[in-house]
């Protein structure tokens, strides 16, 4: 047996993406903390691509921010260049997205857990996972030492019995050459978890000094940059281009050569890849008419030389990799300093948890990130944030913190893991939310910050900053009612180059700002009287007017949602001896055990008449 | 809860039929649709009293009617409860049904009325457990009626627009999701197109259903069985003519015959088929194709069988086809020496009667069956159009959530606010052909457009 090294409130075993923000939050709400990683080096690495955000993912770091999270504060510190991607296709789907310094990121959210006070950053590697009668949790370490935690988070990613494919080689190894975690996943087993592999994979590196750019199409950054976080005022000029250039005829030639001997293709990786993620011989084989494939030439940071080749993971040999990498416009001649390769780890099926991340037959310990079956940093950062601050809670006795669909990206993205669970690495996506329309981006604050701030993860600043942006934003909303504008000459010339009709009398800038060809930056001349507000309030005070009868629709499907949603069904409940549901009604239920009606109502199998039983039974229990 | 509504009385019996409105909504929806001859409201009354008028739908008069009310919590349900009572008959009860709804109740789900009930606290626990066996009986004979609807043109129809709306579903979703992906453009006229096209689709669908088209245009009833089993014989009887040709000789119907028939209060579009064995004579091929085409397309099925005779494998598959459409197993000839194994029938088909056509005897029984059979609720009288409150009501939803994305498309909106009208429209026509909704936009995302880093 091991020597006692200390007690603590909660572990976090991790310290990627999603052990940061569940040991941040934790930490921030009191609770002594400890955060385990098996390299310090290796706090908040990037593994895959060094960008932040993204579609639907951005939508997360903004919410990560609203709620008093981290990741959204780092990636504007140390980013390289911001798009919004989809202007133009509609607010709903607007999403930030970062470049970043991925050396930079590491190093800054590093040093904020050496900061944060009462959180301990440790160097070790969890072996052994246990709980005593009292429901204290022990994790013991390689070098025997023994931490005793009230709650524990497991955020192992990659690592947890991570095995490397390249080619015909394979071995055990977590990312970027750092050992995996070899020993945990079979004490979770024998604890009674079950586990399963999922698979993932990331594209070489390489030298920058070796690409020919001359021929490559160009990608700048917006002008001017917007930030992910509401705390960032003023982020600075983009400091990077990207690339982008095309796979041809011969590239496809060599990948399907060579084919054989991808370990996918013979067999050899057993772990579920994501079909949103696919290799370049992935993309090749299943869309084999399909000319051409697309990639990205994205910069590491600005103290390398490393580019990121976006769009060309691959697990076939290193040197089937340097040749169909040379086949590429540009890359004719690339070094490569790191292979691309495949991993696979374990992970467990979400089924067993509840909506605030802990296992429902083991109380105090969670999970969050690719460990719950996930993909991607900004899903990871989310979970862990709900995690950290539900352990916290629970150590605290204070009522969970849950986040339901009509609130959030994260709530969408946990109430899917929970109930649907996963077949592959999950990942977010604008079209998994069905209330799109108000989780929009730009309101994230609006949505998230009140909740953040009753938690205690908003600062005394941020919230009155928060509390002056609304009194601002419905000063503004009051003074486009009263604006009037003549139908001048000047206002008939906006309108028409708009392509919308002519005024004819006078008319209130709200009506005008209701059409879709107007917006606040075409009436700007006429508009003399607009104070100087931040962007941000103009976005979401138009978007509210122009989709108005849109939103009302939503909030109303939301307000019947959260009805079902309030119905709680009682834990540890056989289904199978509930008179009246069907059979496979009963089995999935039994299989989700779902917290309320409302989660109930959305596992496939489940019917409206078997929903109309179950509330028959609840009244009758009560 | 919203206020629904249905009729609560057997349905094709004659006397009186009485429609069943619940909910907070109650008193508003049957002013819309009852004028009351004292031009009294229903509003406005007090509770445990009746009105005498008229049921209007589309500014015509339906029915004379009287109208009960009953205020919340002394009802039923518990609720607002108004209860219309007009001449029975399935042609004016669902007419009526159906003014109610267009006014503005939703139709009842399987045993909702008795659920309001007991969530109101008007039952006690032992008749709680009663109430959730008939939902979960009902509801088993609805997915069974969801099972047959699938050979139908309905089902078939919304199948079609789902797929074209998946189809754009997915590439909006696609090209929302990943921007910078190669991904073709999509236009705005070929979502248009799909609009228009769905729009279309759904309005001939809806304009087919007429709540009382089972009385006024009859019910598809083909009757099926071995050659020379009687079945020329009892449609004549049935017809009460001769139509077929009629004698002894095995195959000689080869044609589909048609005749209509009253058989109480419904009335039937009788077919005679080819006899279905297993043949080489081509003619008798195509008879024998057509007769299985007729099964799947109608709405009754008169199975016949020769009590005189052993099952034989063309038997048995008749009775494997037909087991889970409504149909009625006539054994006939019961006049002479009984070699069927009748049990075996009896087990798989739920309605069988003994006749025999050439004395004509039990001929009335054979006719209350079919009765009984096309009177309940679950009863769909063609698998081919809208046959109900509920599939017309998801029919109608869907056809809104479309008029919406094509309303937003030219006013010009941005595609994130159509999305989420074909969505909505996807989710009705699964709600209409009893699928559930699931990952479907986002697989169909991942199957057909090659996306990821």
């Amino acid at each position: 047996m091991g020597y006692n090294a200390g007690n603590f409130d909660v572990a976090v075993i991790g310290a990627g993406h999603a052990g940061i923000e569940a040991g941040l939050a934790s930490a921030r709400l009191g609770c002594n903390t400890i955060i385990f990683t098996i390299n310090n080096d290796a706090v908040g690495n990037c593994p895959c691509n060094p960008s932040i955000g993204g579609t639907a993912k951005g939508h997360l770091v903004r919410e990560i921010d609203a709620l008093g999270g981290e990741m959204g504060r780092t990636a504007d510190e140390c980013f390289l260049q911001m798009r919004m991607l989809n202007r133009g296709k509609g607010p709903a789907v607007h999403s930030l997205r970062a470049q970043i310094d991925r050396r930079k990121y590491a190093d800054t959210m590093k040093h904020k857990l050496e900061l944060q006070e009462n959180l301990i950053l440790r160097q070790a590697e969890i072996t052994d996972i246990k709980c005593d009668e009292n429901g204290d949790w022990f994790l013991t370490t390689r070098m025997d030492a023994v931490f005793r935690a009230k709650a524990v988070i497991v955020a192992t990613g990659t690592y947890l019995g991570g095995k490397i494919f390249v080619g015909e080689t394979s071995y055990e190894s977590g990312p970027d050459g750092i050992f995996p975690s070899k020993f945990l996943g079979e004490s979770l087993r024998k604890l009674g978890l079950k586990t399963r592999r999922f698979k993932t994979g990331t594209p070489a590196r390489v030298l920058k000094s070796s690409i020919d750019f001359s021929d490559l199409e160009v990608q700048e950054g917006d002008v001017p940059p917007i930030p992910f976080s509401y705390d960032t005022d003023d982020l600075g000029d983009n400091k990077v281009v990207c690339h982008i250039s095309w796979t041809n005829e011969k590239t496809k030639k060599i990948i399907l050569d060579n084919i054989h001997r991808s370990p996918l293709y013979a067999g050899k990786i057993e772990g579920v890849g994501p079909r949103y993620c696919p290799s370049i011989e992935d993309k090749i084989v299943r869309f084999e008419n399909k000319e051409r494939h697309q990639l990205f030439i994205e910069p590491c940071g600005l103290d390398t030389e490393e580019m990121y080749l976006q769009g060309m993971s691959s697990s076939l040999p290193e040197e089937v990799q340097t040749e169909f990498y040379h086949s590429i416009k540009g890359l004719e001649n690339v070094v490569i300093m790191r292979p691309a390769y495949a991993i696979e780890y374990d992970c467990v099926d979400p089924l067993q948890m509840d909506s605030t991340l802990e296992f429902r037959n083991f109380k105090g310990l969670y999970g969050a990130g690719q460990f719950n079956g996930s993909s991607g940093y900004e899903e990871a950062g989310a979970q862990g944030l709900i995690a950290g601050i539900n352990a916290a809670l629970k150590v605290q006795g204070k009522e969970p913190f849950i986040l339901d669909r009509a609130s959030s990206y994260i709530g969408t993205l946990i109430d899917d893991l929970v109930t649907k669970g996963c077949n592959d690495p999950y990942r977010m996506m604008t079209s998994r939310s069905e209330y799109r329309l108000i989780l929009r981006q730009d309101n994230a604050d609006v949505r998230l910050t009140p909740l953040g701030r009753k938690i205690g993860l908003i600062s005394d600043e941020r919230w009155e900053k928060y509390l002056k942006k609304q009194e601002l934003k419905s000063e503004e909303y009051k003074r486009i009612k009263s604006t009037v504008f003549a139908p001048t000459e000047k206002l008939n010339k906006i309108l028409v180059s708009r392509e919308t009709s002519e005024v004819t009398t006078g008319v209130r800038m709200i009506d005008l700002l209701k059409r879709p060809q107007i917006n606040y930056e075409c009436l700007k001349e006429i508009d003399t009287e607009r104070p100087n507000l931040d962007s941000n309030i103009f976005e979401q005070v138009e978007i509210e007017i122009k989709y108005e009868g849109y939103i009302q629709k939503q909030l109303e499907q939301v307000e019947k949602m959260r009805k079902l949603e309030k119905k709680r069904l009682p834990k540890n409940v056989d289904y199978n001896k509930i008179t009246g549901l069907r059979l496979e009604a009963q089995e999935k239920l039994n299989k989700v055990c779902p917290e309320n009606i409302g989660q109930a109502s959305r596992i496939s199998g489940v019917s409206p008449a078997d929903i109309s039983v179950l509330l028959i039974w609840l009244s009758q229990n009560k | 809860m919203s206020t629904v509504a249905a009729i609560s009385t057997a349905q094709g019996q004659g006397g009186i039929g009485i429609i069943r409105i619940s909910g907070k909504d109650s008193f508003t929806i049957a002013d819309k649709i009852f004028k009351s001859v004292s031009k009294k409201k229903v509003q406005d009354i007090p509770g445990y009293t009746a009105l005498f008028g008229y049921v209007y739908k589309d500014k015509e008069i339906i029915d004379e009617a009287v109208v009960l009310k009953f205020a919340a919590p002394k009802s039923f349900t518990g609720e607002n409860v108004v209860e219309i009572s007009c001449h029975g008959g399935l042609y004016v009860t669902k007419e009526v049904l159906s003014a109610v709804i267009s006014a503005g109740a939703e139709p009842a789900g399987p045993g909702e009325f008795t659920k309001r009930a007991y969530l109101n606290g008007k039952m006690d626990l032992t008749e709680a457990e009663s109430v959730m066996d008939i939902i979960s009986a009902k509801s088993k004979s609805a997915a069974r009626a969801a099972l047959y609807v699938k050979e139908g043109v309905l089902y078939k129809k919304s199948q079609e627009i789902k797929e074209l709306l998946l189809d754009k579903a997915a590439h909006l979703s696609a090209w929302a999701d990943y921007p910078e992906e190669d991904i073709p453009e999509i236009s705005y006229s070929s979502i248009s197109d799909a609009i228009n096209t769905s729009i279309e689709t759904l309005e001939k669908l809806l304009s087919t259903y007429n709540a009382g088209q089972v009385i006024k245009e009859g019910i598809d009833t083909v009757i099926v069985g071995r050659p020379n089993a009687g079945k020329s014989t009892l449609m004549n009887l049935l017809a009460g003519r001769e139509k077929s040709i009629v004698t002894s000789i095995a195959g000689t119907t080869r044609d589909v015959v048609e005749d209509t028939v009253l058989v109480g209060n419904v009335l039937l579009n009788l077919s005679d088929t080819a006899g279905i064995r297993e043949t080489d004579n081509e003619i008798e091929k195509i008879g024998v194709k057509k007769t299985f085409e007729r099964i799947h397309s109608c709405g009754l099925v008169i199975a016949l069988f020769d009590c005189s005779q052993k099952l034989n494998k063309e038997d048995m598959a008749l009775i494997d086809e037909i087991k889970n459409i409504p149909s009625v197993a006539v054994i006939n000839k019961t006049d002479l020496k009984n070699r069927l194994d009748s049990d075996y029938i009896e087990k798989n088909i739920k309605n069988v009667v003994y006749i025999s056509a050439k004395n004509q005897h039990n001929i009335d029984e054979l006719k209350e069956i079919i009765e009984k059979i096309t009177g309940t609720e679950d009863f769909d009288p063609s698998a081919g159009v809208i046959a109900n409150e509920r599939q017309r009501d998801a029919v109608s939803k869907a056809l809104s959530s479309l008029y919406e994305a094509k309303n937003a498309m030219e006013l010009g909106m941005t595609m994130d606010a159509i999305t989420v009208s074909f969505q909505e429209t996807i989710d009705f026509l699964l709600e209409l052909t009893g699928e559930s909704a699931g990952e479907e936009i986002v697989d169909k995302v991942f199957h057909n457009f090659c996306v990821g880093k």
